[in-house]
């Protein structure tokens, strides 16, 4: 995926949006870039350094799996029409081929070390960064999630799934996936995120930014995100945690720094009132979000 | 020798029951059956009505999954119930069942020759165990919210916190009784395999489908007690004040995953060892050739029994275990493509050259090649620590492992099944219907898992009752797919029912000069008691 096309796609998709919605919207205008899409039969587009680098060692791999699924589809095909009990009645009685079970056993393993090789380097890659612009603390309850910011304050607030009889869609909003407070990141950053439970285990996956990690109650995982453009990036809980599994997404909202920062501020303000609902009850969310505002 | 001696007291006993053909009446026949060939049967009954109630919760679950919003679940927690039941009801009581109790004690003693097992008894006990284990899952199913922790039984939602009441309590003993009922079986296979081979029946000469049968049976050995303990540990967590798994008392629910999953790896080598073993005796049978690199195909089963212990932690990527470790599950995982390379390899260099025939076990056992280097290179997709990150727990997995266990491990049974059909009744099965009931599977289940593989990529999580507009599309294509496949049930059921309403009788050998092995030799059915006589092996 060529990174400067997603730097001009992000601001033309913008534009559009604007020209397309409210004018009130317009300001804090960001829109659904990391979406699934009707009939998608292959990855979101990645906006991710590390989901580059997986949609590019994934194609490698796809193209090198379906030459041998057709070479094995090809070789079962003909067998059973050269070699058809009315085209040849006498089988013959070779049972064994020293040369063809060698070369069966070692090319696999040099298709497997062309794999591994770039595997590898994704798998250190992805692991964590070093440099860290922003640590976003990440924890999951059921059946929200609630983002803390350690790096700007100590807030911290919960992101609970918009109901579908509330579901605005000529604001943009989507069924299952959109949330009344989004994570929100500056772009282009190197986002630390530290990932944890409150209760059962969830999962952090999010498919166009290459993110998953368990949400463990009692221990915190790191892993960490660049997003390369404004926009909103959607995910879902991925593990199974209880009857509203399905029910708890994740959006984060990439913001140019400038627009990052007044978030910030005015985040603070926002969310500053209750200290870290590190325990918040089921349900809870909504309530104490709108309290609040 | 005194092995031989031993078996030829058995063989005196049996001649005289031979002669009779005395066959006990109905209550001791059935329910306290110490016959391999009758327990088999039992077996296989029960593995054809528990693949039923597995297939009907698959059909409620796409029933649900055909269009968006929540249409046939009254909640979440009753999907929950049902996705777990269905894995478990599909593995434990379906696959299990009819590969290792069906088809391993019909023919492991009719192919080494062995009057019966070692422990007939023991025997009976392992099948009596596994229905009341059926009736307690039912039972963890249908009370209260249901048990829903998904078949992986992941702490701490299998806590009495998240699963109250007794629901989860009884799909765990049930799990006991199974494991069990699984651990007598393995233990009755190893001795009757080790001790009980006919004169001159090496193990270098021993069919594929025993050797395949002892791989697992040592994998059930050695895997069966580490579920066993990780479920012990969960129950005294629920039920006794323990903490094993519960970080708020020190406990560590990455433990239960390590615990369960190295039990549940070689569990599913357990699902498809005995598998390959079948399809090596169709593909040689219907090619009219030795199996090609017999040796290579018996070491091959044992590689991928023996790595299947050390790649556990491919299935916790993202768990939080460290980079290193990835690394390491990733490269130990790669591996298992390697003999798994050779069997394909072998079993396509078996047809090369003979003279093939297409019935219905050929059909099955070619489709089930094909499908399982389907379903085994998309492992090898997600065998990448790198790519697992994106599709871990996405409906890629779900095709993924229905691909090798619902086509791959299913076609086999079929495969098996079809094959045996006449040596078990006695009566040819109609040849025309059992190529319907491979086609309207074929079909079905490509239909239903194939555009699974694209909603996993697009990022559809597993386990969900309800999903966004945009993965509509290909789940309504999965629901049609899944009615055919549940059609194509009804036309087996079909097939059993003129089969065993047939007027006509099989010979020995149905298959002719390319079914070589022991159990060609004796009659269809057997009779009650066989090998009266050891047969010997040149």
């Amino acid at each position: 995926m060529d990174k400067t096309m997603y730097f001009l796609r992000a601001p033309a998709l913008a534009l559009i949006g604007v020209m397309a919605t409210a004018p009130v919207w317009a300001q804090t205008a960001s829109q659904n870039v990391g979406v699934p899409h009707n009939w998608e039969m292959s990855f979101q587009n990645a906006h991710s350094p590390v989901q580059a680098g997986i949609a590019g060692l994934h194609s490698l791999v796809i193209w090198l799996m379906a030459l041998v699924t057709i070479f094995v589809a090809a070789l079962l095909g003909y067998c059973m029409w050269k070699f058809r009990a009315s085209k040849n009645p006498v089988a013959s009685r070779v049972s064994h081929h020293t040369v063809l079970e060698v070369a069966w056993t070692t090319i696999p393993v040099l298709i497997l070390i062309i794999i591994a090789i770039p595997s590898f380097r994704i798998v250190y890659f992805q692991d964590r960064t070093e440099n860290a612009d922003l640590t976003v603390k990440v924890v999951g309850h059921q059946w929200y999630w609630e983002y803390q910011y350690p790096d700007n304050g100590e807030f911290s607030y919960n992101s609970q799934m918009i109901p579908a009889d509330e579901i605005k869609l000529d604001e943009g909003q989507i069924r299952n996936l959109s949330v009344d407070n989004r994570v929100v990141v500056p772009a282009n950053k190197n986002i630390r995120l530290l990932v944890t439970s409150g209760d059962v285990i969830h999962s952090f996956f999010i498919p166009s930014l290459g993110v998953q990690r368990y949400a463990i109650p009692g221990r915190t995982i790191e892993t960490w995100v660049r997003v390369d453009g404004p926009g909103i990036y959607y995910g879902q809980c991925n593990q199974i945690c209880g009857t509203n599994h399905s029910a708890m997404p994740i959006a984060v909202e990439a913001l140019n720094d400038a627009d990052f920062a007044a978030w910030i501020i005015g985040a603070k303000k926002k969310f500053a009132q209750g200290t870290t609902p590190q325990y918040t009850a089921i349900g809870s969310g909504t309530m104490t979000a709108e309290a609040r505002q | 020798m005194s092995e031989f001696v031993q078996h030829g007291e058995l063989g005196q006993i049996d001649t005289h029951d031979d002669a009779h053909d005395h066959h006990p009446n109905f209550v001791n026949r059935w329910l306290f059956s110490t016959n391999h060939k009758d327990i088999g049967t039992l077996y296989l009954i029960f593995a054809i009505l528990a693949g039923i109630v597995g297939l009907a919760l698959s059909i409620h679950m796409r029933l649900e999954l055909q269009n968006p919003g929540l249409q046939y679940f009254k909640s979440g927690q009753a999907w929950n119930a049902t996705v777990t039941a269905h894995g478990l009801v599909m593995i434990f009581f379906m696959v299990m069942p009819a590969m290792i109790g069906g088809f391993g004690n019909w023919f492991v003693p009719l192919m080494i020759g062995a009057p019966d097992m070692a422990f007939p008894r023991l025997n009976n006990i392992s099948f009596w165990l596994l229905v009341p284990a059926f009736a307690l899952i039912m039972m963890g199913l249908h009370s209260g919210d249901g048990a829903g922790p998904g078949w992986t039984l992941y702490a701490p939602l299998s806590n009495s916190t998240y699963q109250s009441g007794p629901a989860l309590d009884y799909t765990l003993f049930a799990l006991h009784l199974a494991g069990v009922s699984s651990l007598l079986g393995a233990i009755n296979f190893i001795t009757t395999i080790f001790n009980m081979r006919a004169p001159g029946m090496t193990l270098h000469k021993m069919p594929l489908f025993v050797w395949s049968i002892l791989v697992t049976a040592f994998l059930l050995l050695l895997a069966i007690p580490v579920l066993a303990g990780a479920i012990t540990m969960l129950i005294t967590d629920r039920n006794f004040g323990t903490s094993f798994f519960d970080p708020q008392g020190g406990g560590d629910p990455v433990l239960f995953q390590h615990l369960f999953w190295f039990f549940g790896h070689p569990e599913v080598y357990i699902m498809i060892l005995p598998g390959f073993g079948m399809v090596s005796h169709v593909i040689s049978t219907f090619s009219k050739k030795p199996i090609f690199g017999y040796l290579g195909m018996a070491y091959a089963m044992i590689a991928i029994g023996v790595v299947g212990f050390v790649v556990w932690a491919h299935h916790m990527f993202v768990s939080g275990i460290s980079v290193d470790t990835r690394a390491y599950f990733m490269a130990a995982t790669m591996i298992i493509a390697v003999p798994t390379g050779i069997k394909i390899f072998s079993w396509i260099a078996t047809m090369w050259g003979g003279s093939i025939t297409m019935n219905t076990p050929m059909l099955f056992a070619v489709g089930f090649i094909f499908l399982f280097t389907l379903g085994g290179v998309t492992g090898i997709v997600l065998s990448n620590a790198s790519i697992d990150q994106i599709l871990h727990n996405t409906y890629y997995v779900v095709a993924h492992f229905h691909y090798v266990l619902s086509l791959g491990a299913v076609f086999s049974i079929f495969s098996g099944f079809y094959y045996w059909l006449g040596k078990m009744s006695g009566r040819p099965y109609p040849e025309f219907w059992g190529k319907v009931h491979f086609w309207t599977t074929f079909v079905g289940v490509n239909l239903t898992f194939f555009p699974m593989h694209f909603l996993g990529l697009a990022g559809m999580p597993r386990r969900y009752p309800d999903y966004p507009q945009a993965f509509a599309g290909w789940n309504y294509v999965a629901s049609i797919g899944s009615y055919i496949s549940a059609a194509s049930v009804v036309v087996f059921l079909y097939v059993l029912y003129r089969t065993f309403t047939s007027k006509e009788r099989v010979g020995n050998n149905q298959w002719g000069e390319g079914a070589t092995t022991l159990e060609w030799t004796v009659s269809s059915p057997p009779p009650f008691h066989t090998f009266a006589e050891l047969p010997r092996i040149r």
